[in-house]
């Protein structure tokens, strides 16, 4: 689980690293995900050659170039706008307008969702799914640990999918123009940097990258199209954790918010665990805004 | 200002009820009278949210929590103890502003971005408190044989009625609110924090009644909800649907303004419902839909609500003005309203001892010790980095000392907020000049005004004594954007005297003049200085300043190089050593 919090706290941070937009559509995004291995999922499902226990990851993974080209589309049409240097000359650096516009997106695909998905919670499954490595017997011979072999092979994939965007921003052309954006977009503009097309690209990697985390997440628990708000709460809280806008840091923060929701499943009525989680962030948020893997900063 | 806006607008609200009630007696369909009764609640939120986001410019994503709790209470409240609305309304309304407080103490520690999450995190771990409390659905029993006891009327006339009552009545607190002194502070809060801070305003202090307020209104929205609807589910009053509506009425409508989260409310409201009502069957999102288009469009379009759009249409190239300005008439040069009565000449109002302060690894102000003297105008002058706006900056407050203490009249400032050494009589301007830009140049010399006193007229007469003095009375209904340098300049320290100050801090007053308008400016100074205010100026023109001054302060990577008289500086090897370099020194 906490590998693919993991994965789509990355996703949130590339958007706000580069763009420093707060988007509230990301729960939204990761829903798309969800659905677009959903639906393959029945579609192809049926033929024999798509039969395979690897389909579902495979889904998992083509979500995140699908939804990539959705956020092309909507940052060239819509958050374009709002964000970069069109912003400047909006109030606030168009904080304003980014947060409510992103709000904006987030309730039509919602609610869009609810019309062409329906509401009736769905999921990707099969029989790995239910089916566990069990580790042990261990301790005195009677505990035995359990370990959800679609989980695992979702948290390795996650790992992966992180590593090499890693790769891609530290080694790549690409990455180093992203990054420049990121620092200082007039300075990038002056370099010769197409400074919306890295902004869109970054849009386009930040949703897609978060959209694999859904996808991965569709096979292991069922969901609905309002899935989302719940989980750009969750996204934020790990993200904030690792600090705003560090992907490493964003990982750790999602692994981390991913176990502790696990752990507080065991001692905790299953309604207040993503109340435990809305007040860790509260916590954090309040007493270390800047985040326990993030440089200290000032939290305007 | 006045006496006559507020007039007018209960004028209009008044109207505005009025042709509500007619309308709705017209109306017999019930279904149409229950939105007719659902539009003033969203009217309220949104004028609730307004009320806080759109005055202070701090995005609340968590109005819900407020709304919520209103609605909680009054529906567990029938259902435990069979309290009837007309006592349980008013608790939600006390409820939702204690719980604006707690939740502002916190969160105000937070800017920008950061305050907009942790707002979203508090309706939603509510809402699934609530649900695990087990309250997935509370329905209020009937009363139907007491009906006004426990507004529950038969005829949906009664309820529109009141709804409309809730709606008036918040219109009539906004009204008072954007004309007193907590609009205004709230608006400075907005256009610029730290100015605001600097100029004497308590940040916290309004940011804290303005979102207790705005709660209070938002729990008195959702008691009443729960009244109307007859059931609460936590989804539907602590869900992200109600903040987004708040937020998206008022965006819709024009933010900041009396009217836009009202015409917000009358037009997407019905809108949906009625859509959804027809709709629902085949696309059970479409109110989300609707709302989200419409928010996506209103920014995309008119990213200031539909209000401010239609204004800027009928009166093109005006500058969209916030506060409430009216000129004042006569601009009483009654400069006794600024005069500072001070006993002793050579006393010393000031004293810096050991001061420091590093960033990282450079020390920008290093064991630093030197003396201000009662009415002397003293100039702080050394090279680039030499740590001169640093120490102004330790001076009022806004940034905290590593080391070293600073005594004004006797009294410690170490730990002070900047507002509280503005009020005992410290007061700057900036070098990179903070003007509040959409207010206009005597609305922002008024918000220094009232550090001394909370009547508007007092603000006023100060602010009107200060403008004449520094010569703006022409520029006086400009907004703060549209000054030039100079006038920018003059603009600072008007609002800089208005707060009565023993000392101002100057940064760099006459940088970018012409030798003409420094000329003036030197003249203005004089005069400052002639009400008997100790004048402390950073300045890089010699030339200027030697004219002025009585002493110099010579700084130089942090540390004291040197002071005394103008003649002793010049002349003095180390200051030109670090000005000049040590080759000039010799040539010399």
């Amino acid at each position: 689980m906490g590998a693919m919090y993991g994965l789509m706290c990355v996703g949130l941070t590339i958007i706000f690293g580069v763009m420093r937009v707060i988007n509230f559509a990301q729960g939204e995004f990761m829903m798309l995900g969800m659905y677009f291995a959903y639906f393959c999922f029945a579609w192809f499902g049926t033929y024999a050659f798509f039969d395979g226990l690897w389909f579902p990851f495979l889904l998992a993974l083509l979500a995140g170039p699908a939804v990539f080209l959705v956020g092309l589309v909507l940052h060239r049409l819509l958050i374009n706008a709002v964000t970069g240097r069109q912003a400047s000359q909006l109030e606030a650096q168009g904080h304003y307008a980014q947060l409510v516009l992103t709000l904006g997106i987030a309730l039509v695909l919602q609610n869009g969702g609810l019309f062409l998905f329906g509401s009736s919670p769905v999921s990707v499954s099969n029989e790995l799914s239910y089916s566990a490595w069990e580790w042990g017997p261990m301790i005195g011979e009677r505990v035995s640990v359990f370990v959800n072999q679609a989980q695992t092979i979702s948290a390795i994939l996650a790992v992966f999918v992180v590593i090499g965007f890693g790769l891609l921003m530290a080694r790549t052309r690409l990455g180093k123009s992203l990054r420049a954006s990121a620092d200082n977009p007039d300075a990038a503009i002056y370099m010769g940097i197409n400074v919306d097309r890295a902004h869109r690209l970054a849009f386009g990697f930040g949703v897609g990258i978060t959209a694999i985390g859904g996808g991965l997440l569709a096979s292991n628990a069922p969901f609905q199209p309002y899935i989302g708000t719940e989980y750009v709460i969750i996204m934020y809280a790990g993200v904030v954790l690792g600090g705003l806008g560090s992907i490493r840091g964003a990982f750790l923060g999602g692994l981390s918010i991913g176990v502790l929701q696990q752990v507080s499943a065991i001692i905790l009525p299953n309604q207040l665990q993503n109340t435990v989680i809305f007040i860790c962030f509260l916590i954090i948020i309040l007493f270390r805004p800047q985040g326990f893997f993030g440089k200290k900063d000032r939290t305007a | 200002m006045s006496v006559s806006g507020v007039r007018k607008d209960f004028l209009h609200i008044a109207l505005f009820g009025l042709v509500y009630i007619v309308l709705a007696a017209l109306v017999s369909n019930s279904y149409y009278l229950l939105i007719m009764t659902i539009v003033p609640v969203w009217a309220v939120m949104g004028l609730s949210w307004n009320l806080f986001s759109g005055y202070s410019g701090l995005i609340s994503f968590g109005h819900a929590a407020f709304f919520g709790l209103g609605a909680y209470l009054v529906a567990l409240c029938m259902v435990v103890w069979e309290l009837n609305p007309w006592i349980t309304i008013p608790l939600a309304t006390l409820a939702g502003g204690v719980s604006g407080l707690l939740v502002g103490i916190p969160t105000f520690r937070l800017r920008g971005h950061y305050f907009a999450l942790a707002m979203l995190a508090y309706p939603l771990a509510l809402l699934y408190i609530f649900e695990w409390l087990g309250y997935q659905e509370v329905a209020l029993p009937m009363n139907r044989k007491a009906p006004l006891m426990y507004m529950q009327f038969e005829n949906p006339f009664y309820y529109v009625l009141l709804g409309l009552l809730l709606l008036l009545f918040t219109l009539v607190i906004t009204t008072l609110i954007s004309h007193s002194r907590l609009g205004m502070s709230l608006l400075a809060i907005k256009l610029d924090e730290d100015a605001a801070e600097a100029v004497g305003i308590n940040t916290l202090y309004w940011k804290l009644v303005a979102i207790t307020i705005s709660a209070a209104l938002a729990g008195a929205a959702g008691g009443f909800y729960a009244v109307v609807l007859l059931v609460v589910t936590p989804l539907a009053v602590f869900g992200m649907l109600v903040s987004a509506q708040a937020l998206i009425f008022a965006m819709f409508g024009g933010v900041g303004t009396l009217w836009g989260p009202v015409l917000g409310a009358i037009i997407l409201v019905p809108l949906s419902e009625i859509l959804y009502a027809r709709y629902a069957a085949d696309f059970p999102g479409i109110q989300g839909v609707i709302y989200g288009v419409a928010i996506i469009a209103v920014i995309l379009f008119a990213p200031e609500g539909i209000l401010w759009k239609v204004r800027s249409l009928l009166r093109p190239g005006q500058f969209r003005m916030l506060g409430s300005s009216a000129s004042v008439a006569d601009f009483s040069a009654d400069e006794s309203l600024l005069a500072v009565t001070h006993d002793d000449r050579n006393e010393t109002i000031l004293e810096v001892s050991d001061l420091s302060k590093a960033y990282g690894g450079l020390q920008a102000t290093d064991a630093l010790s030197f003396k201000v003297r009662q009415g002397e105008l003293l100039g702080i002058i050394g090279p680039n980095g030499a740590g001169k706006t640093t120490l102004f900056n330790l001076l009022n407050g806004f940034v905290k000392p590593d080391k070293g203490s600073i005594h004004f009249q006797n009294k410690a400032l170490l730990n002070l907020r900047p507002n509280r050494i503005c009020a005992m009589g410290i007061a700057r301007t900036f070098q990179v000049a903070k003007p509040f830009t959409h207010l206009s140049v005597l609305d922002n010399v008024i918000v220094g005004a009232y550090v001394h006193t909370s009547s508007r007229q007092a603000a006023g007469q100060i602010a009107s004594a200060a403008i004449a003095l520094v010569g703006l009375e022409q520029q006086c209904d400009l907004p703060g954007a549209n000054l030039t340098n100079k006038e920018l300049r003059l603009m600072e320290l008007a609002r800089a005297l208005a707060s009565k100050p023993s000392l101002i801090l100057v940064d760099e007053i006459l940088a970018g003049l012409d030798p003409e308008a420094m000329q003036e400016m030197l003249v203005v100074l004089q005069k400052v200085r002639a009400l008997g205010i100790t004048i402390v100026i950073i300045e890089h023109s010699m030339q200027a300043m030697v004219q002025l001054v009585d002493r110099f302060v010579v700084l130089d990577h942090g540390a004291l190089l040197a002071q005394g008289s103008p003649e002793e500086i010049v002349k003095n090897p180390a200051v030109i050593e670090a000005y000049l370099g040590k080759k000039w020194l010799e040539n010399a």
